[in-house]
């Protein structure tokens, strides 16, 4: 995750999303209801069940019926479902005509009307920020595009959701394929792009398959193809498929591997997409759940949709729970209005019997780790506060706050059965096999890192390696082309900060004598 | 060795190449994913049929196959088994269940490597290999068994009946 703006939506890594067929997801049924601490997401909360208990239970008028959910899967009464409004829902299924009859596309139509230029505005005055892991705003990402520019301009959807932690997009591609495009198409009249991809990663074979039915049937009613509603329109979009390898998330290494090679990462500048991403024209590269916020954006008016959420993190967003809570899960929420503590406990019903909290990884794997004892500051001058780690509002700039990311909404719980070296050594592992090799700290280091923690985790490291540790971690962040190298790195830094003793108790010491032979110190004074 | 490529798997091709108007070349991944699903894997031949349809050297191909842990350059078994190994499936029990995958479906992994991941049972009906987070960390541990997603698996005699 980059700050620089070019990243924005994933430039961190990879959003990665997730796949899958309906699953059977434990999630958010039943949660016991619990007293909610902090005000702000009381209110929320509150305002949030009395609309639901106004409304009509049934519909026996389909259109635009306030929904109902399968059984064991109803959201969470602190949810705000719109995104995910269609998911796990009764009587759907992802065809155009269940869509339609829903209300679906009426928003391709009203922006059909609209200048591009107003449909950018919109968002950006919404506020919307990329939801793939940087947390950029989208708006003035497609700001970005040359005034003057003459050459096409492509879109493409990153459904390469393969950040571990992250299994949002999984469900709306499977699901509610259609939501997805019509975000996309209004985007693309925005962004007046006539050719645009989805990227999908190749292991969401049927919702591969789903996205490209969907395209079909878009096109028989005349809502994508030639002529889109008689407007003069043209677009089609095409779904291409990834074959595995996480890089891909990251957006110029999305784009190299739509043109067929390698997905090595661009160097930026100059090859900011908005600029010179595919083919070398302009090209927008956005999250499948920020493009369909598009789609809200213009159905609630930009002044209403940003009221949703926070102050500058405004909107809902998914967050995916999983690890050690009883009910792992997705849940759509407003951006900051439920902290940690609501989160882990209200909303996926607390840490399994006679365990305790020790570690929480915010925003996907690449995120720094939060201890469970330690005490953030967050907010500006008087407003600034100290917190524990229940109380850290769910929200792009609290994380960032923290020391932390909201990244890609993927919140690892970890409680105090697992040992330290153990999480690492498996997080080290996913980044040594997905580094890309093309920059030398990265390729190297994270498989240096790796190596050293498959030492602890045997018991065979001394208790020296943990430095050394934290010195390939520090030499690849910020020595490389794309985020990856911080991606891979974070973690490990902030693990040998946090839990250096406990690490450090993993070591033997007698192992130190074998490391200090005068080949190692040579090669530890470079690291130095 | 020829390829022999059916009527209607061509087809298919030509009409997936039609997708990438500006550069041919971007259809290498779907061209390759075509072969290997027919053919179970990414062979020379194919490499080379790739690379003369998209009008591009064959090392261009070669090295997107390499690259790629989704492409396979040896025989699966008939049935190929993905093991999510990464953070909220391993602390689901991805590590056990791929124990009693392999124990159950008579799986040697004892020569598997980074280059070679993918190891075969005896009787070529199954293969394995661990995956990289498939994204669905919240019902772990998940597999995929060909194109089939399976999620929450505990029961590995179930899972695997299915394929008999």
């Amino acid at each position: 995750m980059s700050e620089e703006p070019e990243s924005a939506d994933n430039p961190e890594m990879p959003d990665q999303a997730n796949d899958s067929e309906a699953p059977d997801q434990p999630v958010n049924s039943d949660t016991p209801e619990q007293p909610v601490e902090a005000e702000s997401t009381e209110q929320s909360a509150e305002s949030e069940l009395s609309d639901r208990e106004t409304e009509p239970e049934e519909s026996e008028v389909r259109p635009v019926s306030e929904p109902t959910y399968l059984s064991g899967r109803e959201p969470h009464p602190m949810e705000r479902r719109i995104i995910f409004r269609n998911v796990d829902r009764e009587d759907w299924d992802p065809s155009l005509d269940r869509y339609v009859e829903d209300g679906g596309y009426e928003q391709l139509k009203a922006a059909i009307g609209m200048e591009p230029g107003d449909i950018t505005g919109a968002v950006k005055a919404a506020g919307l920020r990329g939801r793939g892991g940087a947390g950029f705003p989208t708006g003035v990402k497609w700001g970005f595009i040359p005034p003057h520019n003459e050459k096409p301009v492509y879109l493409i959807c990153n459904a390469d959701e393969s950040e571990p932690g992250t299994f949002k997009d999984r469900y709306i591609i499977h699901q509610d394929p259609h939501q997805l495009l019509e975000g996309m198409i209004i985007s693309c009249l925005a962004v007046d792009a006539h050719l645009a991809y989805i990227y999908i990663r190749e292991e969401f074979p049927e919702g591969a398959k789903t996205l490209e039915k969907a395209i079909e049937e878009a096109k028989e009613k005349g809502f994508l193809g030639k002529d889109i509603l008689g407007s003069g329109f043209d677009l089609e979009i095409y779904v291409h498929r990834g074959a595995g390898a996480y890089i891909c998330g990251e957006e110029t290494g999305l784009i190299e591997s739509l043109e067929g090679k390698r997905p090595y990462p661009r160097i930026k500048p100059p090859y900011f997409p908005a600029a010179m991403g595919l083919y070398l024209c302009p090209t927008i590269v956005n999250n499948v759940e920020t493009l369909c916020h598009v789609k809200h954006i213009l159905a609630m008016g930009a002044e209403e949709w940003s009221k949703i959420g926070t102050p500058n993190n405004t909107g809902t967003r998914i967050l995916c729970v999983s690890g050690d809570v009883r009910q792992p899960g997705y849940y759509e929420v407003e951006v900051g209005k439920v902290t940690m503590g609501q989160l882990i406990n209200d909303m996926c019903g607390g840490l399994r019997d006679g365990r305790e909290l020790k570690a929480v990884i915010p925003g996907g794997s690449s995120a720094k780790v939060l201890r469970a004892d330690e005490t953030f500051t967050i907010g500006r001058g008087d407003e600034a506060r100290e917190i524990s780690i229940w109380d850290i509002p769910m929200d792009f700039d609290s994380l960032a706050a923290c020391g932390s990311m909201a990244g890609s909404g993927g919140v690892i719980v970890i409680d105090d059965s697992r040992p330290i070296s153990w999480v690492l050594n498996n997080i080290n592992a996913f980044y040594a096999h997905e580094s890309c090799g093309q920059c030398t700290p990265c390729r190297e280091g994270s498989l240096w890192m790796k190596k050293i923690t498959d030492r602890v985790v045997a018991g065979n490291a001394s208790p020296s390696d943990i430095d050394t540790l934290e010195g390939v971690a520090r030499n690849i962040d910020g020595r490389t082309i794309c985020a990856f190298g911080e991606a891979c790195a974070w973690p490990t830094e902030s693990f040998v900060e946090k839990f250096r003793d406990e690490l450090i108790g993993d070591t033997d010491p007698e192992m130190e004598d074998d490391l200090l032979n005068p080949e190692a110190l040579t090669a530890a004074a470079h690291l130095q | 060795m020829e390829l022999d490529i059916p009527e209607e798997l061509e087809k298919d091709i030509d009409e997936r190449i039609t997708h990438y108007p500006v550069s041919k070349r971007s259809a290498v991944l779907p061209v390759l994913h075509s072969l290997q699903e027919h053919f179970g894997h990414i062979t020379a031949e194919a490499v080379d049929w790739t690379a003369s349809k998209l009008g591009i050297q064959p090392i261009q191909v070669l090295e997107v196959v390499t690259f790629y842990p989704g492409f396979r350059q040896k025989a699966p078994g008939k049935y190929h088994i993905r093991v999510c190994r990464t953070l909220s499936c391993a602390m689901a029990g991805s590590y056990e269940l791929m124990e009693s995958i392999c124990e159950r479906a008579k799986i040697d992994r004892s020569a598997v490597t980074h280059h070679d991941p993918i190891a075969v049972s005896e009787d070529g009906k199954f293969s394995i290999e661990f995956a990289e987070c498939l994204a669905s960390c919240g019902t772990g541990p998940v597999c995929l068994i060909g194109d089939d997603f399976h999620e929450a698996v505990t029961d590995v005699d179930a899972l695997l009946e299915r394929y008999e």
